[in-house]
């Protein structure tokens, strides 16, 4: 008789104890998907409010943003193509120049660097990504700049007579699409090369073995073998590149020379999207010119999108093959 | 061609190695204590400092901070947990997207939603548009690092009568601290040094300011504010604030490398 109520309380409490597990499950599960579902909301909230803002200027003046070059805020043009020439060109001229650098970084790393080099230089390559692009900026305005006008530009255009294209014909100014793609080819360089080197990595031992099996060198092994292996990978990671490049505002806006017009020539001065806005957007006088610049976000965005959505389904398609 | 590579990796270590040599010297002979301690001089006036966009910039921080990590965090627990479900593969692909948003993106669309609406620059809008940029990041490397943990200690957690909240949080949460951190620190290294998102929402203030509803300085706007002026003073103030800025980011950034050594060559974004 008295044991039986001390039975109850202890399936009391076990019944207690299961319920407030339950609850606890029931809480972390919420606030855990809460926290996940905020990412796409935040994606669509940044969406609906640039395009939104951006509405006024498509439905006024359509697409003559994108297609007309005369931006001249007090008579009411606004013409953003040569921002949008500016960005694709500059992001451009940064992937020809980073490119062949950054896969030879990581086809380095990843094949013939000694293994205590690895880390070290890893890292160093790493941290390029790490200085703030202000910085960049900076360097650019005081170092970069002044050596691309005395010695850079001059050497292109005299010694190697390529003054006879159009693209580097002209006066050599300092703030120059040039230098911008300089900047950019810095900045997109850790990008591209981590990426690649991860790609690399992930290439089979016996991938590289029935290479030199068959009698391959080193260098034939790694072009024959390695890298088509890798090619979606690698490209992946060129996009991710251009991905930084076309949205990067700072160090372009810096060292472009902010000159909205449309020009062959690397030496002449430039600009982007992204320095479009951030050189306008707090000054912006009227609400169609407000509107405009969030149009030229809005395609900023879209273009961004596209790349960055490629560009992980590049790398992805890698590493699900990896698995397989 | 063997050959190429090697001065490829000189090539790409070069522009790093260049730059720091250039701001160490440009900017140590420019900082001073009164740098840190005094307010920004007027224009000609030799001396003056950043006090203002020290302070500023690690207000900025830690705003996003309460803002990017428990979102990031929990989401990364959640992808991790639920790993394969169609809802979890669409939250990583969007994670990674946001991550690729252009910082000005998120500047513009901070001003449309914290400035326009009460017609007023804030600290808050700057700190919450740098906070929606840690999400990504810290999502990603939470979710990278709860999938390293063995399932064998979750499952004996889950064998000892802990419900799962709690094995998430106590064990599993806890073995990948480390590297946790890790991420959060990369994410605060990132944003550090942004400017392009705090131009309109942050806006930079020449003024002492600790409030969250008034524009506040930043470093790496003061910098960009000083480097693009006309003035020889001020071009020395922006090497030094630059030394300085360069200085917080690198620090955190060894500090994450050294909270987890494991990693080879972990990728900053």
């Amino acid at each position: 008789m008295t044991s039986l109520p001390v039975d109850w309380l202890e399936n009391d409490r076990r019944k207690l104890r299961v319920d407030a597990s339950a609850y606890g499950d029931k809480i972390y599960e919420a606030l855990t998907a809460a926290c996940a579902l905020a990412i796409p909301a935040l994606v669509i909230a940044i969406a609906v409010a640039i395009f939104a803002a951006a509405w006024p200027a498509f439905a006024k003046l359509g697409f003559s943003i994108v297609t007309t070059s005369d931006w001249d805020v007090r008579a009411g043009h606004f013409g953003a193509a040569p921002a949008i020439f500016g960005t694709l060109v500059s992001s451009t001229v940064a992937l020809i120049i980073a490119t062949p650098l950054a896969i030879g970084v990581a086809i380095f790393l990843s094949e013939f660097a000694p293994l205590w080099l690895r880390q070290p230089i890893g890292f160093l390559v790493d941290l390029l990504a790490a200085i703030p692009s202000v910085v960049y900026g900076l360097w650019g305005i005081f170092v970069l700049i002044p050596l691309l006008r005395e010695h850079v530009m001059p050497f292109l255009r005299d010694t190697l007579h390529l003054g006879a294209t159009p693209f580097f014909s002209g006066p050599a100014y300092g703030p120059s699409m040039l230098a911008a793609g300089v900047i950019l080819a810095i900045m997109a360089l850790p990008y591209i090369s981590s990426v690649s080197r991860e790609v690399l990595m992930a290439v089979p031992r016996s991938q590289r073995e029935a290479a030199l099996a068959l009698g391959a060198t080193r260098w034939e092994m790694i072009r024959d073998a390695v890298i088509p292996y890798a090619r979606s990978g690698i490209i992946g990671g060129i996009m991710l590149g251009l991905g930084r490049a076309l949205g990067e505002t700072m160090a372009v806006t810096m060292v472009i020379g902010n000159r909205p017009e449309i020009s062959a020539s690397l030496l002449a001065p430039g600009y982007t999207m992204a320095s479009l806005i951030a050189n306008e957007f707090s000054e912006a006088t009227s609400d169609l010119h407000l509107s405009a610049l969030m149009a030229v976000g809005a395609v900023l965005f879209i273009i961004t999108l596209i790349v960055n959505a490629v560009a992980r389904w590049l790398v992805w398609s890698v590493g699900r093959r990896r698995t397989q | 061609m063997i050959g190429f590579t090697y001065l490829a990796a000189i090539l790409a270590t070069l522009p790093l190695v260049l730059i720091l040599a250039h701001l160490v010297r440009k900017g140590a002979s420019s900082l001073s204590l009164a740098f840190f301690t005094h307010m920004p001089g007027s224009v000609g006036e030799p001396g003056g400092g950043m006090a203002n966009a020290i302070v500023g910039t690690l207000m900025l921080i830690g705003i996003a901070s309460i803002i990017g990590l428990p979102i990031g965090i929990g989401a990364g627990l959640y992808l991790a947990e639920k790993k394969g479900t169609p809802l979890a593969s669409t939250v990583r692909f969007l994670s990674d997207v946001l991550n690729g948003l252009p910082s000005i993106v998120m500047g513009i669309f901070a001003w449309e939603v914290l400035v326009r609406p009460v017609r007023h620059f804030s600290a808050l809008a700057g700190g919450v548009a740098l906070g929606a940029m840690m999400i990504p990041l810290v999502t990603r490397t939470t979710e990278e690092m709860l999938l390293v943990v063995p399932t064998s200690l979750r499952e004996a957690a889950l064998a000892l009568g802990y419900p799962k909240w709690r094995t998430s949080i106590s064990v599993v949460l806890r073995t990948a601290l480390a590297g946790i951190v890790t991420g959060a620190l990369v994410a605060v290294a990132r944003i550090a040094g942004e400017t392009a998102p705090l131009l309109f929402t942050a806006l930079g203030n020449q003024f002492w300011s600790t409030s969250v509803r008034e524009p506040i300085a930043a470093l790496p706007l003061q910098i960009f504010t000083y480097a693009i002026n006309a003035y020889d003073e001020w071009h020395r103030q922006a090497w030094a604030g630059a030394l300085v800025l360069i200085t917080i980011v690198l620090i955190i950034s060894l500090a994450a490398r050294f909270a987890t050594r494991s990693r080879f060559g972990a990728p900053v974004d």
